[in-house]
């Protein structure tokens, strides 16, 4: 993510050969049929792997490096959403990110986004007109050899920060009607057990929280604590201005970071006030960390 | 004060201002005195203790459904409002009297007895007034809050078996069949038929054999299997003899949804869903609803927070209990079980008759 647009790059010639899509699709049925489809629609697209859940989803794309991605919105594992923004962040400097559609059969609220963000989706069961459209909208793009990749990227970035921020983006299985649930009352201690002990944290000495499997960290000046509750369900209750999301799995109090480093990758880091370690930032909110 | 309203308080204090000449016309009718001299004494006391009472009812039920204050604070209401309008309304009664008949005149008067009988008996004619129209309000309130209620769960429920989700992916399933599979594709048909039979008519009041409610749950997860392939793999087991036996309709079916969208949906490597029905040595019924899926989410049994997808996974188990509740009272039970080292088992344990037919 250099700021000086990159000429594009090097793609073994997608628009000329063949391009190489990946479908992600936890229902086998259909996705057979929408390999079927898109031999009909697109006889030059070579499907080069079909997975059944966002984990796959994204280590196939790190490996192949396709120039489309179909991903299904709700999978095991994470859903198309979250597998699309890891995806973003782990993609290869340099190299354009593929197009991406997802497929949903009923998202209501994810569709709202897509339309908003100009996103592609296709809606299940697909059918042969719309997704002939879509086909030719992915052909234009790829042809669209003259966007510098980087502010193409940085397009796609913008999209998905959206589109992960929505209320039923997360949840692997099932989001569910994201129904509107009242706000919870903002959080003031966090309530740690260890043994037979429940600490007391007030919140304004956190540091940070980092999610880490079943559990999520809570880690002050001097002090580890971990709690159950997930960490979307913690963002909820927290200020957002206070503490801000720097990875999918990281949230940071503003306040507590010294200052962020770019690495010779391009990557961020943060480096903390009251603590050692250094913590990662995400590509997708890397936005935050621009000089006033 | 939430129980305030301009236009009830004016209606009251229309109301009241015809009560005062109602007053003054019985006491005129007794013989008390000139007309004009009544209408003021009723009028100069009932409006302050009106004022009182109504400003200090709304005040001291501000925080309680009922839009008057129980217990002591009613009765001290009533008194206080009573007395202090009895004398501000004397005074200027006496002040009026003295005016238009003179001061001798105002000792000869029926003296405050009678006037202290009629401001009492008034004021708890008054204080009952809106006691009981505030209480048939609330109660007019509770009803259809109740109605509501019900109303609501009735979609609530039919919204999680109809899920559009669960629809379209069907759907987009046999659409693919139609094409490639057509006896597959009408056998899919023949399932969502069932289904979808079963669920819109699904009556709450009555019971249907057991071999139904099987029968239905296998409608469901044939169109899941279909769906999630090799990821689901299910076994029905229904011992012959107890085929008959009544329950209420889709009793299992939430519990099924649950363990399929929340258990092995989510699980990459998908799983087992295991549902059995038995008899229990007391003889009550005992149904179990076993999936080896993601799990609880949280095995420990520390107590989940409340807010959350925890709040959604809980209403086909709420709904389930409530129903066995309904049916069979204490002797319904349900409960959630987590298999270690991952799973759940929800099991459901009634008589094999229930309380009402």
């Amino acid at each position: 993510m250099s700021s000086t647009p990159l000429p594009p790059a090097a793609r073994p010639a997608a628009s000329h050969s063949s391009p190489r899509a990946l479908i992600a699709e936890d229902e086998p049925l259909l996705a057979t049929a929408l390999r079927h489809e898109l031999a009909q629609a697109w006889p030059e697209l070579q499907i080069v792997a079909t997975v059944g859940d966002g984990l796959a989803a994204v280590q196939q794309a790190l490996a192949l490096q396709p120039e489309v991605l179909f991903f299904d919105i709700r999978m095991p594992g994470q859903s198309g959403l979250e597998a699309a923004a890891e995806l973003a962040d782990a993609w290869p400097a340099g190299t354009p990110f593929p197009a991406l559609v997802f497929v949903t059969a009923y998202d209501q609220y994810a569709v709202q986004a897509f339309e908003a963000q100009a996103v592609d989706y296709l809606l299940k069961p697909v059918q042969p007109g719309r997704l002939r459209k879509a086909v030719l909208k992915l052909q234009a793009t790829l042809d669209r050899q003259a966007t510098p990749a980087a502010l193409d990227f940085e397009a796609t970035l913008e999209r998905l920060r959206a589109l992960v921020a929505l209320p039923g983006a997360g949840g692997a299985g099932a989001p569910g009607a994201p129904n509107a649930a009242p706000q919870p009352a903002p959080l003031s201690v966090i309530q740690a057990s260890s043994g037979a002990q429940i600490h007391m944290v007030p919140v304004a000495d956190v540091v940070y929280f980092e999610a880490a499997d079943k559990y999520v960290r809570v880690l002050t000046a001097t002090q580890e604590y971990l709690i159950r509750t997930p960490l979307k369900e913690l963002a909820a209750q927290l200020d957002a201005e206070v503490f801000w999301q720097v990875h999918r799995g990281t949230l940071v109090r503003a306040s507590a970071i010294a200052s962020a480093v770019r690495d010779e990758s391009g990557r961020l880091h943060l480096r903390l006030r009251d603590r050692p370690e250094s913590l990662p930032v995400s590509r997708l909110y890397a936005h935050r960390f621009k000089a006033m | 004060m939430q129980h305030f309203s301009l236009r009830q308080f004016l209606r009251h204090g229309l109301a009241l201002a015809a009560f005062c000449v109602a007053i003054a016309a019985v006491q005129l009718a007794y013989g008390r005195g000139p007309w004009d001299v009544q209408l003021v004494y009723s009028l100069a006391i009932g409006m302050p203790s009106w004022l009182l009472i109504d400003l200090g009812r709304l005040w001291l039920s501000r925080r309680s459904p009922i839009p008057w204050p129980l217990g002591w604070q009613g009765w001290a209401l009533v008194a206080v409002g009573g007395t202090i309008g009895f004398h501000i309304g004397s005074a200027i009664g006496d002040a009026y009297r003295q005016k238009v008949l003179g001061a001798a005149a105002v000792a000869a008067a029926g003296g405050p007895s009678s006037a202290m009988v009629t401001t009492v008996l008034a004021c708890l004619a008054l204080a009952f007034f809106f006691y009981a129209q505030g209480k048939s309000r609330y109660l007019e309130g509770k009803i259809a809050e109740v109605e509501r209620d019900a109303a609501e769960a009735r979609l609530k429920l039919l919204e999680t078996q109809l899920e559009p989700h669960l629809m379209f992916n069907t759907l987009a399933n046999l659409r693919v069949l139609i094409a490639t599979d057509p006896p597959r594709a009408q056998a899919m048909l023949d399932h969502l038929i069932d289904y979808l039979r079963a669920t819109l008519g699904a009556s709450r009041a009555t019971l249907h054999p057991l071999a139904d409610e099987f029968a239905r749950l296998r409608d469901y997860l044939e169109l899941m299997s279909v769906r999630m392939g090799p990821r689901l793999a299910y076994t029905l087991d229904l011992p012959e003899s107890l085929a008959g036996v009544p329950v209420p309709p889709l009793l299992l079916q939430p519990l099924a949804e649950n363990a399929i969208r929340h258990g092995l949906e989510p699980k990459v490597e998908g799983g087992t869903l295991h549902i059995a029905a038995r008899q229990l040595a007391d003889g009550r019924l005992e149904l179990v609803v076993k999936d080896s899926g993601v799990g609880l989410a949280d095995p420990a049994g520390a107590p989940t927070p409340p807010a959350g997808p925890a709040h959604q996974q809980s209403f086909g188990l709420r709904q389930v209990r409530e129903r066995l509740h309904t049916l069979y009272g204490n002797d319904g039970t349900i409960e959630l079980i987590a298999i270690l080292p991952s799973g759940t088992c929800a099991r459901a344990v009634f008589p094999s008759k229930p309380l009402l037919p």
